[in-house]
Order: structure tokens, then C-alpha cells, then sequence
């Protein structure tokens, strides 16, 4: 304001001055928020405020999908029921053989005293928004801390890996997917166990595999799984299949579609294994090192 | 006669009523929006608080917009600030053009408003591409379009309380009836 207010028409500070205030304020969070991350106990106050409007505003298409789920006919039903019951039995077989094999294995690691993998137990998880922020590839689900989700574990569907828990909230937890331009996954090609990083494109939903000589053995179909030597991802789970190489410069640009989708689904599966931590590894020395971070872009070992 | 512009007398908006048009203004943003609706939602809490901005611009202060901004920050998963700082914005240089924005018919109010939804996207825009950001296509300004549409719609709903019966031995009652 240009002019001088007379006392008694005193409002408190001008606008400029509120404004210059509130920016200010939300310029500090978003440095301390975007380079710090030192807000996360401020983020779980905002969310518990947050947390009875997300829901609120659920109801009406939870209310929909029921009513919807009434009408469905018998005959969906039991072609569905039918169906499942195949596939299960089918799983029942494979589920008994890769109980065998766990125990043999579990057995050789013994003998070769190699640390034991965690036990692996999840928690089945239902999408409650996708792709709010048009800036990265992220998406909410209705388990958060007081389902013992904590950031840094890796989230599946039923095809394979769509990506990891990076911000969790007492009722709600954010799953960055594996697509995300800051997201990175290591990953071997099971042709040949060469191992690899994959990084997210942003979003156009690809992979890409930078780093790769432009002679490396790695060709259009090649299926990619978790290498597990990251220590978050454990390791064989599908994560995409390499749809496009380029060979004309000193490194290949090699282009994945990922195998899972969270379009196609309503629910993921989160591992609630606990995330492990590197140790110093004491049998070999050459081995790598410790790492501080929780996501496997922060380190690179080299095998 | 009604005139485009003629000041026309309401009563002050209750500070409850302010406070539930904000509140369905953030349940809406959080409905399960996605894909092709998620780009054409406009951004209801930002229509609500210009609204108020221009309309009570005694009552509706800074820090609501604030707190709403924080809100939306945590419901849309980004970093905490950056609603905050484009509604505060908003709402600034909204307060600084009221009385020329009431002048308008509503639908050349609504064109003041699709110039400031415009801004407050190409703030947080500005914010995303400082924090490593990719420019996420032509469509993410959508919403300032659909929102625009909304105005005035969501002016004549949110002046309906204002309105009101006038008594019939109140001084505005005469001045009303063309309305």
C-alpha cells in the first residue's frame, strides 16, 4: 500500500508485509523439505490433520465401487471363482517346490557361511491415489506405520517390482515407482547374470539403463530381475524387459518397459522385512563398504 | 436496474461459512482423481481462497492460505511449501486487485482469475524446475482453464448466503429487488 492508514483505521500489517512473512516461511520449509529432509516429524503433524479429509474424501468412489460390486452377475463369479481355484493349484505345486528348494538353499548358504536372507513377510496394501504430482511418478497407499511400513522397503504387484516406500505416514505411506526420474534399481539380465542400474525416465513410464559399453551383451527381450545386492530389493523379482537399444556412441542407450503396472491393479504388495543395513563384511576383505543411504541409487559396488 | 458493476449490497460472509467452503474446497482436491481428470481438476482451494481474497478481504487471511497450502502439500505428496508459497502469492496480489475485480461482470472476473491460476501454476512450476523438475507438458495448465469456467458458477453459489431475504423493513430490501 502506497498511502499511510490513520491509527484508527489500523488492520495490523500491510499485505505486502503478511506476504513477505508466509513466503519467506514457505521458502525456508521448501529448502529444509527439498535439501535437507529435516521436516518429517512437521509432515506427520500436517498428516494426522490431513489423514480424516483423505478419507472423507475416499468414500464416495469406495461407496461406488461397492454398489458396483453388488450387481455383479453369478456367472462372472463363478467363472472367476473357477479360475482362481486353477491357479491355485497350480501355485500349490510351485509353492512346494520352491519350499524344497528354500530349505536346500538356505542349507548351502549355511555351509558356505553366507549371510542368511531375511525373512520376507508383506503386507498386501490397496492404492488409494496415483500420480497426484504431475513432477514425479508416485503413488499412495492406505497402509502407513501403524502397519509397520517403513520407507526404504521395496513395493511389488503380483507381476514384479513397481517400486519403494519413500515417505510414510501413520495411516498412509508414498511408493515412489521404479519409472520416477530420481528412482534407481539394480538389476542382472537373467540371459546372462550381467548386472546392471536401472533409473526411471520420468514420464513416459520407461526404464533406461545407462552405463552400459556399446558392445555389452544385452539384446531387445531381455528380461531384467533385482540383482539383491542392494540389500532393499531381494533378489529375482521381474522388474522389465529391454525394448529398444541404441549402439552409436561409446555407451548403449538401452530403453526397458517395466513388467509391472500399478494401472492395472488396485492393490501391491509391500515386503515389511526389515530394510537391511550393510555391515562391514569380516570373511572378505575386498568386499564394498558400509552405505548410509536407503536407496540403491546412493551406492554403486562394483562386483 | 442491475448493471454490470453496480455495488451491489450483501452481507458480511460468517467466518464458518468461509471456513466449510475451504474445507469442501480441500475434500475436493482430494477426491481420487486421476489420469486425464486428475489434469483437468481445477484446483478448488485456490478458487476458494481467491474467492474470499477478493470478496472479504479483511477476513480471510494470510495464514489460511497458508495452512491450506501445507495441506495440499502433504495430500498431493510434494515438498512441503509449495502450495503454501503460490496460494500465499495468490492471495496477495488477489487482495491487491479486489476492488477492481468486483467491478467485473463474472465472467470477466473469471478472466482476472484464469490469469491468476495461471501465476499460481507457474510458481509452483518455477519451484519444481528449481528442485529438479521435468516440465510435465502443455496440459498441466489445464486447470487454470477448467477453473476459470468454475467462477462464476462458484461466485453466485458462495454470494447465495450473503444474499439472503432482506426484511421487508430493512433499507437495502428496495435497492434488491431488481436482482
Amino acid at each position: 500500500m502506497d498511502h499511510q492508514a490513520p491509527p484508527f483505521f489500523k488492520h495490523g500489517p500491510s499485505p505486502l508485509a503478511r506476504f513477505v512473512f508466509f513466503a519467506s516461511i514457505s521458502l525456508v520449509l521448501m529448502l529444509l523439505d527439498a535439501r535437507l529432509n529435516a521436516l518429517d516429524s512437521l509432515r506427520q503433524i500436517i498428516s494426522v490433520a490431513v489423514a480424516p479429509l483423505q478419507r472423507l474424501a475416499m468414500t464416495p468412489a469406495e461407496l461406488l465401487d461397492r454398489t458396483g460390486n453388488f450387481f455383479v452377475t453369478q456367472e462372472r463369479l463363478q467363472n472367476e471363482n473357477a479360475m482362481l481355484s486353477q491357479r491355485q493349484l497350480v501355485q500349490a505345486a510351485q509353492l512346494q517346490r520352491m519350499q524344497a528348494m528354500q530349505a536346500e538353499n538356505e542349507h548351502l548358504r549355511k555351509i558356505l557361511s553366507v549371510q542368511q536372507r531375511r525373512g520376507e513377510s508383506v503386507v498386501a496394501a490397496e492404492i488409494i491415489y496415483t500420480g497426484r504430482d504431475p513432477f514425479s511418478q508416485k503413488i499412495t497407499v492406505d497402509k502407513g506405520s501403524t502397519h509397520k511400513v517403513q520407507a526404504g522397503q521395496p513395493a511389488l504387484d503380483d507381476i514384479g517390482v513397481i517400486g519403494q516406500v519413500t515417505q510414510v505416514y501413520p495411516f498412509s505411506s508414498e511408493i515412489t515407482l521404479l519409472t520416477d526420474k530420481d528412482q534407481a534399481i539394480p538389476v542382472e539380465i537373467v540371459r546372462n547374470g550381467a548386472r546392471a542400474i536401472a533409473f526411471g525416465h520420468g514420464q513416459d513410464g520407461a526404464l533406461e539403463l545407462p552405463f552400459m559399453a556399446a558392445n555389452a551383451d544385452i539384446q531387445n527381450g531381455d528380461t531384467l530381475v533385482t540383482s539383491g545386492i542392494d540389500g532393499v530389493y531381494p533378489a529375482g523379482l521381474p522388474v522389465g524387459v529391454v525394448s529398444k537399444i541404441e549402439r552409436n556412441a561409446t555407451f548403449a542407450k538401452i530403453t526397458c518397459t517395466p513388467s509391472a503396472g500399478v494401472n492395472r491393479h488396485k492393490q501391491v504388495l509391500i515386503l515389511i522385512g526389515e530394510v537391511r543395513r550393510f555391515r562391514k563384511p569380516e570373511l572378505n576383505p575386498a568386499g564394498a563398504g558400509t552405505t548410509g543411504g536407503k536407496t540403491p541409487a546412493s551406492r554403486k559396488r562394483r562386483p | 436496474m442491475h448493471y454490470p458493476g453496480a455495488p451491489e449490497l450483501l452481507r458480511p460472509a460468517s467466518l464458518k461459512f468461509i471456513l466449510l467452503t475451504l474445507v469442501s474446497g480441500l475434500l475436493l482436491n482430494l477426491l481420487p482423481w486421476y489420469g486425464l481428470t486428475l489434469s483437468f481438476r481445477p484446483d478448488f482451494v485456490a478458487l476458494v481462497l481467491l474467492f474470499w481474497a477478493i470478496h472479504e478481504p479483511r477476513k480471510l487471511g494470510f495464514a489460511a492460505a497458508w495452512i491450506a497450502g501445507l495441506m495440499m502439500d502433504i495430500g498431493d505428496g510434494v515438498i512441503l511449501g509449495q502450495h503454501a508459497f503460490a496460494y500465499t502469492l495468490g492471495v496477495y496480489v488477489a487482495i491487491m486487485l479486489h476492488r477492481r475485480i468486483q467491478r467485473f461482470t463474472l465472467w470477466q472476473q473469471a478472466s482476472h482469475v484464469l490469469l491468476l491460476l495461471f501465476l499460481l501454476q507457474t510458481t509452483m512450476l518455477i519451484i519444481r524446475l528449481f528442485g529438479g523438475g521435468v516440465f510435465p507438458g502443455p496440459g498441466y495448465f489445464l486447470s487454470c482453464l477448467t477453473g476459470a469456467m468454475l467462477w462464476p458458477a462458484l461466485s453466485l453459489l458462495f454470494l447465495l448466503p450473503q444474499r439472503g431475504r432482506p426484511d421487508s423493513d430493512s433499507v437495502y430490501s428496495a435497492g434488491n429487488k431488481g436482482l
